[in-house]
């Protein structure tokens, strides 16, 4: 026990903030990505270890597989003559950084501050089978928004990265 | 330290990092990449919520974390698309480089 918290969840928050701290401030952007794959399973872990065992695999098949894959083919489909490794921080990145500090000095003053839950909670028992139960019962709604959500989200990705290839048939 | 403080105090910490990188980088990969953990961070507020919160059988807090992450996930098709998009037309994706985003 480490502060009143157990070791399992300082080593994975050790890890997931080395992760996010990588992806900051490394220089190679495909190493920012594979770094951030480390900070989503750590994600997941914490996940787990919040008996949120759904959301814990979601979050593997969701960030680990899905996103990084598609983070890492996009830096490899624009990598071009035009990024140079030497600029990657933006000319106000004081200022961003000063904005991000601030942020985390007022998240983090505002939980210290803040009541605590009276009392440990005893671990919830709650099955894949309650979280479809109430998907198809009382969120079937929200569930089918997202359905759609993510089909609109499919085809207009398709459509927005899709060659133009109609115009420049006309021109030739 | 109570652990829920704990959980927030981590998701605030992946919050700023987010943000940090967000404000920070040039390549527009890298500012998806940020908003991404900002995404996530929020998701480990909603579930340490969930379970250490008074009712957890009630499961509000799980499931505003699915509908989430299944949100973030279009989000990332379609941020990348843009990218993409964008590098078809200029050849770059540095941000300080994007001036216009019009044909």
């Amino acid at each position: 026990m480490i502060f009143g918290l157990t070791v399992a969840f300082v080593l994975v928050a050790m890890v997931t903030v080395a992760g996010a701290m990588g992806a900051a401030v490394m220089r190679n952007v495909v190493h920012c990505a594979l770094s951030l794959t480390v900070t989503f399973a750590g994600l997941a872990i914490l996940f787990l270890q919040l008996d949120a065992q759904f959301a814990g695999f979601a979050q593997v098949l969701v960030y680990v597989g899905a996103v990084a894959i598609l983070v890492v083919f996009a830096i490899l489909l624009t990598r071009g003559v035009g990024t140079s490794l030497i600029y990657v921080f933006s000319k106000q990145w004081t200022l961003g950084l000063g904005i991000a500090a601030a942020v985390f000095a007022l998240l983090g003053w505002a939980v210290l501050k803040s009541f605590p839950v009276s009392g440990p909670v005893a671990a919830s028992e709650v099955t894949v089978k309650d979280i479809g139960a109430a998907l198809m019962n009382q969120y079937v709604l929200p569930l089918e928004i997202t359905a759609v959500l993510l089909t609109v989200a499919m085809i207009g990705a398709v459509i927005v990265a899709m060659p133009e290839k109609k115009v420049k048939e006309g021109e030739q | 330290m109570t652990p829920l403080a704990a959980y927030l105090l981590l998701a605030a910490l992946i919050f700023a990092i987010g943000l940090a990188i967000a404000l920070t980088r040039r390549v527009a990969i890298l500012v998806l990449i940020g908003i991404e953990l900002m995404l996530n961070a929020a998701n480990l507020n909603l579930i340490a919520f969930w379970r250490f919160g008074p009712h957890p059988e009630a499961l509000t807090g799980m499931m505003f974390a699915i509908f989430s992450i299944a949100v973030a996930a279009a989000e990332a098709a379609v941020g990348l698309g843009l990218v993409i998009a964008y590098y078809r037309h200029r050849k770059t994706t540095d941000l300080d480089a994007m001036t216009r985003m019009k044909g």
